[in-house]
């Protein structure tokens, strides 16, 4: 019985070392609504053919934390390979009403609102296990809101390293200079997940941050 | 009542001021525990100096099981306001370290209030509007 247990105590710092160095957990976090499932998919698709969840208008399409495990990227000479986890959206609030205005009805949009509240919960008991985050926000919309500081944050207390992404610069109300001005202090790559703009750069950012994120 | 409370009530909206020393002294559950009832009250909260990192998200995760829980709750609305250190000369700024860790983030105002009440809050680095529900 001691040795068994000795076993694997051992057994599963090892694995830890191991998963550390080799599998970095790639965490995408943000508001609802930011891109984080489309970051994502694009990511799976670049580099595994597939999707890891659909995408919608209606907010909170994504209620359950969604994994992809091990996902090789390359870039330029390197290679690594990161275990993806696409994390519902993050807010402070949640009202089934504004499902309705997306022609929800009544019990789908209650049923939605239940879902996406006990997703928050899931997104923030995730972070105990993300080696390196991408933080999602939608360029056309004000970067100051409490729940983005809150998010980058708690992220700097748990010394776990962030790269911005600001998604959407497609669209005519971008404004990746305010991004930039909100958080002066990271790293802001302005990409359209949707169209595939600026993926280059952000690879070359997301490998300097897994280097961050294997010291 | 306690004597450090101020309280202000127009037209229903109740707004309560919370000095930094009434919660200095509360481990963070018992912080968010004091916060949120207060929230359920339907009152609308001015802290001064702001919660830790780790106590904003476990206030929202906290909101968020209550959202699921209490009837009629849908959650809060919460924005920070702080000195921007960038405007501050190099003296303030050492000045403002050593009072921060001498007796915490006294500078900061955290405005939180139930979303029944408070539409939306819209910061910019130099201001912040808050925008309450009519009904």
């Amino acid at each position: 019985m001691v040795i068994r247990i000795i076993r694997n105590f051992f057994s599963r710092i090892f694995s830890e070392m191991f998963k550390s160095k080799k599998n970095i957990s790639l965490g995408f976090y943000g508001p609802p609504n930011a891109g984080k499932t489309s970051l994502a998919n694009r990511i799976c698709k670049d580099w595994t053919g597939e999707e890891i969840g659909t995408v919608s208008r209606v907010p909170h399409e994504t209620r359950k934390v969604q994994f992809r495990e091990k996902v090789d990227i390359k870039y330029k000479d390197n290679q690594l390979s990161f275990k993806l986890v696409d994390t519902p959206g993050i807010a402070t609030k949640i009202d089934y009403e504004d499902f309705l205005k997306f022609k929800l009805k009544k019990k789908e949009a209650q049923s939605r609102a239940k879902e996406a509240t006990q997703g928050i919960i899931d997104a923030i008991k995730w972070l105990d296990d993300v080696n390196a985050v991408v933080v999602v926000l939608d360029s056309t919309e004000n970067p100051y809101s409490q729940v983005n500081i809150t998010i980058i944050g708690n992220l700097v207390a748990r010394k776990i390293p962030v790269l911005i992404v600001a998604n959407k610069v497609d669209a005519k109300k971008s404004d990746i200079k305010k991004i930039e001005a909100a958080f002066p202090e990271y790293d802001v790559v302005g990409i359209s997940a949707k169209y595939g703009t600026n993926m280059e750069e952000f690879y070359e950012s997301l490998f300097k941050l897994a280097k961050k994120a294997r010291k | 009542m306690s004597k450090n409370k101020k309280q202000a009530s127009r037209e229903g909206l109740t707004i309560q001021f919370i000095p930094y020393s009434e919660i200095s002294g509360l481990n963070s559950t018992e912080r968010i525990k004091k916060l949120l009832q207060i929230i359920l009250k339907n009152k609308v909260i001015v802290i001064q100096g702001r919660l830790r990192a780790e106590e904003e998200t476990r206030l929202i995760e906290d909101t968020m099981v209550m959202v699921g829980t209490v009837k009629g709750f849908k959650g809060i609305e919460l924005a920070v306001i702080s000195p921007n250190p960038n405007e501050m000369g190099f003296m303030t700024k050492v000045k403002h370290g050593i009072a921060s860790a001498l007796v915490g983030d006294t500078e900061s105002l955290t405005i939180i209030g139930p979303a029944a009440i408070i539409k939306d809050m819209k910061r910019d680095p130099s201001k912040l509007e808050v925008m309450m529900n009519r009904n």
